[in-house]
């Protein structure tokens, strides 16, 4: 069996994995982290997010093997000395989750937009929103969490409302 | 997903030898069809070639007053790229409509177009601006490159190393994307080249993307979206699914047409 190495959240981590083993399944079954959800198979969801190298992909459609030797971070990555990171805390703040389970890749999807674009029109986030497939809450306090989010992060005094 | 022997080359030259010396591997480039063809178990390979690690793949350059866009270029990087934006913009917009942001990260040029999937984008722009697919063995005009749905004239042991576009004088692309899986409904690119006019239909044919050569004879001597409309489209030869019927295709091609007209000026 192929065995990896990449660094996922800041800590070098490695195993033995089938050539076939999945980024999320290595992530989920080998690491433990199972905030990176699986909510489809046909790649569509989006609830799969991570980031590789700084750019966000579904982890359900990368080889754990193409990901050897990368800079991976997953949702349980992304708090800071036990502070919530300025998007999750505005998920929280403005209810951008009901369930919970598009959660983790939305919010990995968001900081990668926000990495790029630092102060988007509410259009954009939708678009960007394109791969994120949320069942529960019709998307408006998603928006709205992520435009609060580009405003806290910017240091810009008017939180959306 | 059946298992598979997994190599990653670090060469072209390697990738090569790898598939003449597998009968059964499969290349791979950023997964985004075929990762969900082997979870579907649609594909049995007995290797697979990950071509990631091949820089001689990757990149866009400014070449003969058109750009050369590296087969393992990622559709985002051909959306933020300022040589394409400044170049071909209307290749740069299709880039950016390609299914979803993940999508853009991961998914390559070389790949969409081995794969000729009818309802992808890249094919359209192809054969809309006239492109030449080199490969690890030979160039291929695009004309000749899409052979039918899913088909290529590659060959099995051939690699797409890189797609040079010239340049055109006027360009753009209008795509009615699938509402569920942003794949086009239908896509029409227009160019007015040195060589004439080139309109290029994808979404809609049954064999993959084709041109439009009556409206690209309506157009050669009056570039402007009223010069189809007098033409009618027949929708045999058109694809018809849950998603269209051919009928509805048809129509389509014509708005799309029409509005690509517009958005070139
Ligand atoms: C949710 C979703 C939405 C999508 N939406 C769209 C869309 O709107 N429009 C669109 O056009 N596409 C869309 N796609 C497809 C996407 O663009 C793929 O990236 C693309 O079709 C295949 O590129 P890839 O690099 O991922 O190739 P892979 O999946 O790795 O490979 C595809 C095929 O090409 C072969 N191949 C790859 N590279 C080469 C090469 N250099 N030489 C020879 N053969 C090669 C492989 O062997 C394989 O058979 C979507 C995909 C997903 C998952
Ligand atoms: S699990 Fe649905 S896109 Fe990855
Ligand atoms: S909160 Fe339930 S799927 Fe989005």
């Amino acid at each position: 069996m192929p065995s990896v190495s990449m660094t996922v959240n800041g800590k070098q981590v490695g195993g033995e994995v089938e050539s076939r083993t999945l980024l999320v399944e290595f992530l989920r079954n080998q690491l433990g982290l199972t905030g990176t959800h699986v909510g489809c198979d046909t790649s569509q969801c989006g609830c799969c997010v991570v980031h590789v190298d700084g750019r966000s992909v579904k982890a359900c459609t990368m080889l754990a093997v193409q990901a050897a030797g990368s800079q991976v971070t997953t949702i349980e990555g992304l708090a800071r000395n036990g502070q919530l990171h300025p998007v999750q805390a505005a998920f929280r703040e403005h209810h951008g989750l009901q369930c919970g389970f598009c959660t983790p890749g939305m919010i990995m999807s968001a900081v990668d937009l926000l990495q790029h674009n630092a102060n988007p029109t509410e259009a954009e986030v939708r678009e960007w929103l394109e791969g994120n497939l949320c069942r529960c809450t019709g998307y408006h306090n998603i928006v709205k969490a992520i435009m609060a989010a580009a405003a806290d992060m910017s240091g810009h005094a008017k939180a959306a409302e | 997903m059946y298992d598979f022997a997994y190599h990653k080359p670090a060469s072209l030259a390697d990738a090569v030898k790898l598939l003449a010396d597998h009968e059964d591997a499969k290349l791979m480039a950023g997964g985004q069809t075929y990762i969900p063809t082997l979870k579907q178990r649609l594909a049995r390979p007995s290797d697979v070639i990950d071509l990631g690690a091949i820089a001689e793949l990757r990149g866009i350059t400014e070449e003969a007053g058109g750009v050369t866009i590296g087969a393992m270029t990622r559709h985002g990087e051909v959306a933020e790229s300022a040589v394409v934006r400044r170049v071909i913009p209307a290749l740069a917009a299709l880039a950016e409509l390609i299914g979803d942001p993940q999508v853009r990260n991961l998914g390559t040029l070389g790949g969409s177009i081995s794969n000729n999937d009818p309802a992808a984008d890249y094919p359209g722009a192809l054969l809309g601006l006239g492109a030449t697919v080199r490969t690890s063995k030979r160039q291929i005009p695009a004309d000749q490159f899409f052979t039918g749905m899913f088909e290529t004239a590659l060959e099995r042991d051939e690699i797409v190393k890189a797609v040079h576009f010239p340049r055109p004088e006027k360009a753009a692309y209008a795509k009615f994307p699938n509402p569920a899986s942003r794949y086009s409904m239908v896509g029409v690119f227009v160019a007015k080249t040195g060589g004439g006019v080139r309109v290029a239909v994808t979404g809609a044919g049954q064999s993959g993307a084709y041109r439009w050569t009556a409206a690209e004879q309506a157009l050669a001597g009056n570039w402007s979206p009223a010069a189809i409309d007098g033409l009618t489209v027949d929708p045999s030869g058109l694809n018809s699914d849950i998603h269209a019927s051919a009928d509805y295709r048809a129509h389509l091609v014509k708005v799309m047409a029409k509005r690509a007209l517009a958005a070139a000026g």
